[in-house]
């Protein structure tokens, strides 16, 4: 299994190269950094003078890929991706385009992405897995039928609207909860309560009605017949027999996405006002700022490579018979 | 144990829940569950005020220049001068500086002239600024000094601020007097190439050996940085005291002088910017320390000045802190406002201490309906403070809709309103060949007539009433009212080529007829080329790529359509739009511009032929190119006199200059309006008073009392929701049972 992870690790080199070029190329693409100085400065009174001041100051005027005035190897390395992408891989993110340390920032930010990610995260699955396994007990019956019909109803549903429905009757309406904002220490909780509670529903649809559709794959198995000939009430055959063996497909959707929890919510966190990883891409995104958006697609891609890795080790441990060579 | 002798004694441990979360509910009933301020800070002197999209890039004084970033920077820095905050029109007052100094006038030989001497005779204007006497700076590290009088954070390895990301993570703060020597400073401090200062462009051309003092320095910065890379941001400590200049200095601790070439009246205007706002060495010292800049450790973050408040917290894109600086000289109420002021209760705290608010706390709002949501609730005092359309879109709201009306006087929202220098115009390139300069008098000629015959059909008060809801009114020429040089019975009041003058003398747009007829004479007739017979497509630029400006589009297209001629959008991003204007290349676009200073000079500005965008390399604000001999040569001699009749005579002539070429179509002056709650008193709206906050006095008893009044939880509907999903329940219980009780064979019967 050793071996098995080293290779994945450094075919993970090699998508990380290939994901930092591309977005490289995409970014530069619809971008000159004449463009990110004119917008970081601001907008009257822009001289070319200082467009010229703000590009040296933050490397921007270098070559972007071939430096035609090096020699020999500099041609490729005194280039602006060069410079920029090496101290990357040592997790080295250097300073925004703004001047601001772009490691404190996401240190400062992790906690509040995952205080909003990881319980919407465990909850939802939580929730997800027992209404998909009731919804499986009361098959064949109209329970199981309204159930299906809301969950259509509620895959049917923006996200958006969930957002904005959610603050307008919790807030507005009843004055339970704050509309957004956030808060450190245990005050965090009532800044969390609503965004949480949304995050579950929202998802809660297409993903009890997927994997409602694995539970009934299973249901019909011959370790279930086996099961109930001996005597096992459905509940225990399903939470214990059924649901066992469905994990791995579980896990598939799961682990994967695990490490990403890390990035944020992008919409969630700009709706709420929570300042975590997800409202720090966007403002990256929004303020053109290439040095932010390049270490977070870095870290993204480093921890998407993470969780794939991840999910084939945990397919090990939910399944004996499945060996990684 | 079964499923089956689980469920009755969790239905029973789940009653037992549902009743004690009920009576803990009931408990909290009068509680305020959704502030999302710590608990009791409505009580607090404390205003609280979102900000949106992201925090203030630049709080560096030669650096900020942004609308967003001047509700920091002023309440901060103290420039020398500053704007009475009632009076209107504005009049500059003393700020660091105890007065509003005169200029004196010297003629070639360094002679003096009078104070009515002409542009022509001026070789220099000196202006010696009265510096306050003891105003301490507020308490900042860069000063805290040890018991041998040594600065305590003057010699910092980076290891020792590994751990400071904020200011407050420096135990020890000291403070001093601020002198002449500290404006002296920042001015040199504007031609450092470390830092990118909007203003220096400008004032190069104005104060005595800026631009060559701007030489000096990089030359002194390029040898301190030998061996260094040009991105490295641990830099040796540039000393501005050690290098200085002819045009600025300080005759003695008290007196700051500045030597400008030649006579710029506007230029008492740029003394109330934070541009001109005092730094000390001591803090440029204090962050040039390595490992500062890389911890976010700056004077772009941590400004340091002597105004009424000093940022104690920044948290970047989530929360800033101003709070009252307990070493503030001390200022009071104005006793003295404009024609009404008393009667609006303006003057009703005259002569009481500023600033009255101790703290004002910014958080994060990205959102408008989270934003909208709080302020209603009383959890921000104004939606905006910096702004002040948000104020004219609650207007606007309340004129849509009866319940948003009635909502927001039953909150007592107070929206005050004015018209400030500010406008909104539609520019025709003057290097495109159709509807800019011709390249033959008669081409030219026919070009003016187009632009007249779109003028006349653009109908501004339609767009008005539709996208503005009314608030704002059709403008007439460059120069908005408010400033000095707009009077309403002069040409900046009356565009007689757009309009006539009705029966009750107002002004009436033109026909449709008329501009029809102006478009025969331009080569046009029906919207055709009269000599190709192939319709006149025009295309216009527009900042914007979003669907939600469609409506708008459409209302253009239909404006141009009127005369037949068809009008082609391109959608474009910011940065693509201002590359089209940089090498101008668009035909037609949208502007706006909100004055720096109230005077007529900077927005006639935007005409002057020697700031054409496309000529200097996207360094003037002449977007439309527009060149006329005339208007520039009355520019030049408009821009060095002080208001007079004799300036009002220019303004006049060079309106009706434009008025006649038609480059602009003149918009619309917008009408602006601040938004506040009731408990927030003296909010005078403004977009030229920048350190209003201080001027701002808050009811606290009153806002924690309505808060509470206005956010009483809503229970009820909970305990509701739990019957009704044990109604939903109780069958599913039932089937429940069922199943546990059937055989194998049943079940798969049933399936």
């Amino acid at each position: 299994m050793l071996n098995y992870i080293i290779r994945r690790v450094l075919y993970g080199l090699l998508i990380l190269i290939g994901v930092n070029l591309l977005t490289f190329i995409l970014f530069f693409a619809v971008n000159t950094p004449d463009d990110m100085a004119r917008i970081n400065i601001g907008g009257k009174r822009v001289s070319a003078d200082a467009i010229a001041k703000w590009k040296t100051q933050r490397g921007y005027d270098k070559p972007l890929l071939f430096n035609e005035q090096a020699q020999g190897v500099e041609k490729l390395s005194k280039t602006l991706f060069v410079e920029r992408s090496l101290p990357l891989f040592a997790l080295q993110f250097g300073a925004s385009d703004t001047g601001r340390d772009i490691g404190y920032e996401l240190r400062q930010r992790a906690l509040p992405s995952l205080a909003l990610a990881l319980p919407t995260f465990l909850l939802g699955v939580f929730v997800v897995v027992v209404v998909s396994l009731i919804m499986v007990f009361f098959r064949n019956t109209y329970v199981e039928f309204w159930s299906v019909a809301f969950a259509v109803f509620l895959l049917s549903v923006s996200g958006l609207f969930y957002i904005i429905a959610g603050q307008f009757l919790f807030s507005t309406v009843l004055k339970l909860v704050p509309a957004s904002g956030f808060a450190g220490g245990l005050d965090m909780v009532v800044f969390l309560l609503l965004p949480v509670a949304i995050g579950i529903v929202s998802r809660m649809g297409g993903e009890a009605l997927f994997y409602r559709t694995m539970f009934l794959e299973e249901i019909g198995k011959d370790y279930v017949r086996t099961a109930r000939s001996k005597g096992l009430s459905e509940s225990v055959v399903l939470f214990r027999h059924v649901l066992g063996n469905a994990l791995l497909p579980i896990l598939t959707s799961t682990v994967a996405v695990l490490p990403l929890l890390f990035m944020g919510a992008l919409i969630m966190e700009s709706f709420f006002g929570i300042p975590g990883l997800g409202s720090f891409t966007i403002d990256a995104i929004n303020g053109q700022d290439f040095a932010v958006v390049r270490a977070m697609v870095f870290l993204g891609s480093a921890l998407y490579i993470l969780g794939l890795v991840l999910t084939d080790i945990s397919y090990t441990l939910a399944d004996p018979r499945v060996r990684l060579a | 144990m079964s499923f089956k002798q689980i469920a009755p004694r969790a239905l029973r441990r789940f009653a037992d829940f549902l009743f004690i979360t009920a009576a803990l509910l009931l408990g909290a009933c009068d509680k305020v569950q959704n502030n999302p301020h710590p608990a009791g800070s409505e009580a607090s002197n404390t205003l609280f005020l979102p900000f949106t999209g992201r925090s203030p890039k630049y709080l560096d004084p030669a650096s900020s220049y942004s609308n967003d970033e001047s509700p920091y920077t002023y309440q901060v820095y103290e420039p020398p001068y500053g704007y009475h905050y009632l009076k209107r029109p504005y009049e500059l007052t003393g700020r660091g500086a105890r007065e509003v100094a005169p200029p004196q006038y010297l003629d070639k030989a360094g002679k003096a002239l009078p104070d009515s001497a002409s542009g022509e005779q001026v070789a220099q204007t000196v202006y010696d600024i009265p510096i306050r006497s003891g105003i301490q700076f507020a308490p900042h590290p860069a000063f805290a000094k040890d018991a041998d009088g040594r600065f305590v954070y003057h010699d910092l390895k980076a290891d020792d601020v590994a751990d400071k990301h904020q200011i407050g993570d420096f135990t020890h703060t000291g403070t001093r007097e601020l002198t002449a020597e500290d404006y002296v400073y920042a001015i040199r401090r504007l031609a450092t190439p470390r830092v990118v200062s909007p203003s220096f462009s400008t004032m190069a051309d104005y104060i005595v050996g800026l631009r060559e003092y701007g030489a000096a320095v990089a030359a002194k910065d390029k040898a301190l940085r030998k061996g260094m890379a040009p991105t490295d941001r641990n830099l040796p400590f540039l000393d501005f005291r050690e290098l200085g200049f002819d045009g600025v200095s300080a005759p003695d601790k008290y007196t700051l002088r500045i030597r400008l070439v030649g006579k710029y009246p506007q230029f008492k205007y740029w003394l109330a910017m934070v541009f001109f706002a005092p730094v000390p060495w001591e803090a440029e010292k204090f962050y040039a320390q390595p490992g500062m800049a890389a911890n976010n450790l700056s004077l772009n973050y941590w400004p340091v000045g002597t105004g009424p408040y000093m940022l104690t917290e920044f948290r970047e894109n989530r929360r800033h802190v101003l709070q009252r600086n307990p070493n503030f000289h001390g200022e009071t109420y104005p006793c003295e406002g404009a024609p009404g002021d008393q009667e609006k209760g303006y003057l009703q705290d005259c002569g009481k201490p500023l600033p009255f608010v101790d703290k004002v706390v910014f958080e994060i709002e990205k959102e408008a309906v989270p934003l909208q949501s709080k302020f209603i609730q009383g959890f921000y005092d104004s939606p905006a403070i910096e702004r002040l359309d948000i104020g004219t879109g609650y207007i606007v709201a309340m004129g849509d809709d009866k319940k948003k009306e009635a909502l927001y006087k039953e909150k007592g929202i107070r929206l005050p309103t004015t018209v400030e220098a500010n406008t909104w115009y539609f520019a025709f390139n003057w290097m495109d060949p159709v509807v800019g300069k011709g390249a033959t008098p008669a081409q030219d000629e026919r070009n003016r007539k187009l632009r007249q015959a779109l003028s006349i059909a653009i109908e501004w008060e339609e767009h008005i009433a539709i996208f503005e809801r009314g608030q704002g009114v059709a403008g007439q020429g460059p120069v908005p009212p408010s400033l000095f040089g707009y009077r309403e019975d002069g040409p900046t009041a009356f565009n007689p080529v757009v309009y006539r003058r009705g029966s009750d003398g107002k002004p009436v747009r033109r026909s449709i007829d008329e501009a029809k007829q102006l478009l025969v004479d331009a080569g046009y007739p029906d919207g055709r080329d009269a000599k190709t017979g192939k319709p006149l497509v025009l295309s216009f630029d527009y900042m914007n790529t979003s669907n939600g400006s469609k409506p708008l589009l459409d209302w253009y297209a239909r404006q141009f359509g009127k005369l037949g001629v068809q009008m082609e959008v391109r959608a474009t991003d910011f940065n693509r739009f201002q590359d089209k204007l940089k090498k101008g290349s668009v035909q037609m676009f949208l502007g706006g511009w909100l004055a720096d200073y109230p005077d007529a000079e900077n927005f006639l500005f935007m005409l002057y032929g020697p700031n054409s965008k496309a000529k200097t390399d996207g360094n003037g604000e002449n977007n439309a190119n527009y060149q006329s001999p005339q208007f520039d040569a009355l520019f030049d001699r408009m821009k060095v006199l002080d208001d007079g009749p004799q300036k009002q005579q220019l303004i006049d002539e060079m309106v009706q200059i434009v008025q006649k070429d038609a480059v602009w179509s003149f918009g619309y002056w917008p009408t602006s309006a601040a938004a506040y709650h009731q408990w927030i008193f003296n909010g005078k709206p403004t977009q030229i008073v920048r350190n209003h906050i201080s001027y701002l006095r808050l009811d606290a008893d009153l806002r924690a009392s309505k808060i509470r009044e206005w956010n009483r939880p809503v229970w009820w509907p909970l305990p509701l929701l739990g019957a009704a999903s044990l109604l939903a329940l109780w069958p599913a219980w039932r089937i429940w049972r069922r199943r546990e009780r059937e055989t194998a064979s049943r079940t798969l019967a049933g399936e």
